[in-house]
């Protein structure tokens, strides 16, 4: 079992989202919410940190802190997932223990 | 405080704005107007109508300055005026017609 | 009340956050409205993630918090209608003016003719309004 990393800072703001790849297994997967949600989107200074982890890292973000902030889902990194609450809770689920990169 | 409508119990805080806005409606409005002794006429309901489409476009109660204007605009100028509006509601336009219109207290409103 | 004898300073706030993930914007967004109230002539920036702010398309049902971009359109009543928006953060993040909220105000000396209210300007450009500033309000 793996880790479930979350990540809700903009990536524009605080180092989190890099740090959280830097220091994520291969196999583990990160969950982008809040401001988090940001570091999902293409066509953005730090789309690479989201689309340099493909492969290595399964990515999701959470799709009503995307639609409060109007990121419609076609903006997102290719190979991103979007969840819904009950995604979130069925991810904790079914990783070895939550880490969050506050 | 609470008020009694309708057989219903409307919940207000202490001074008389409603705490859920759903709880709305055109009888709770008369209930409120009652408790500030008015008397609703058309031109009340006019201020009270216009509140509520302002804040359901901007989500909030427009200032005595930007109601005057935005009601001088849509109704005219006869009552796009602080006089007119005083005078139907003589404890303010602005927090007076929002407790009845169901609405918070305007921002900057002390 | 500034034609009373008061002198108008040019009040500028700074927004550099994103919406809903912290409380900055909507403060922000209230001390404006509170502001105008003092007839100074009041600018707003919005720099870095602060851009978000005035994204179109918010919708928070699923988050149960209050969508407040609509408020932004009421500014113009408020005669606030210089808002100023860093081209530099709008690329960093890949959106342009047409991924913002058409904030529109009434120019009072040109027949209330409707006019845009975005201004977006360079990061130099910005540095010099900064620089003529009474006052900087920043969130």
């Amino acid at each position: 079992m793996a880790l479930l990393h979350t990540v809700n800072k903009s990536p524009f703001e605080k180092n989190a989202l890099e740090s959280c790849i830097r220091l994520a297994l291969k196999g583990s997967s990160i969950l982008l919410m809040e401001d988090g949600v940001y570091g999902a989107v293409k066509g953005t200074a730090k789309s690479s940190l989201v689309a340099g982890a493909k492969g290595k890292i399964a990515v999701y973000v959470l799709g009503p802190d995307l639609d409060a902030r109007g990121v419609s889902k076609d903006k997102l990194i290719d190979g991103v997932k979007v969840v819904d609450y009950g995604g979130f809770v069925d991810l904790v689920a079914q990783h070895s223990a939550t880490q969050a990169w506050l | 405080m609470a008020l009694e409508v309708g057989g219903k119990t409307i919940e207000t805080d202490e001074e008389g704005y409603l705490v859920n806005r759903d709880d709305w409606s055109q009888q709770v409005a008369e209930a409120i107007a009652v408790a500030e002794n008015l008397d609703m006429t058309e031109n009340h309901w006019e201020v009270v109508n216009f509140l509520r489409e302002y804040y359901e476009e901007y989500q909030i109660a427009p200032a005595v300055r930007v109601l005057t204007k935005a009601i001088g605009k849509k109704l005219g100028k006869d009552k796009g005026n602080s006089k007119y509006l005083y005078e139907l509601f003589p404890y303010g336009p602005a927090k007076q017609a929002c407790k009845i219109a169901g609405l918070p207290k305007p921002t900057g409103c002390v | 009340m500034s034609d009373e004898g008061g002198t108008i300073k040019k009040f500028m706030y700074v927004n550099r956050k994103a919406p809903y993930g912290t409380i900055y914007a909507l403060e922000s967004l209230e001390v404006v409205l509170i502001g105008a109230a003092f007839d100074q002539d009041v600018s707003l920036a919005f720099v870095d993630d602060g851009v978000y702010q005035l994204v179109k398309g918010q919708n928070t049902k699923g988050v149960g918090m209050k969508n407040f971009s609509p408020t932004y359109n009421a500014l113009g009543d408020y005669d606030v209608n210089k808002i100023y928006v860093e081209k530099e953060s709008l690329d960093a993040r890949g959106l342009t003016v047409d991924d913002l909220l058409p904030l529109k105000y009434e120019d009072e000396d040109d027949d209330w003719a409707e006019k845009d209210s975005i201004c977006v300007i360079s990061s130099a450009e910005l540095a010099k309004l900064f620089d003529q500033q009474d006052v900087v309000f920043s969130f």
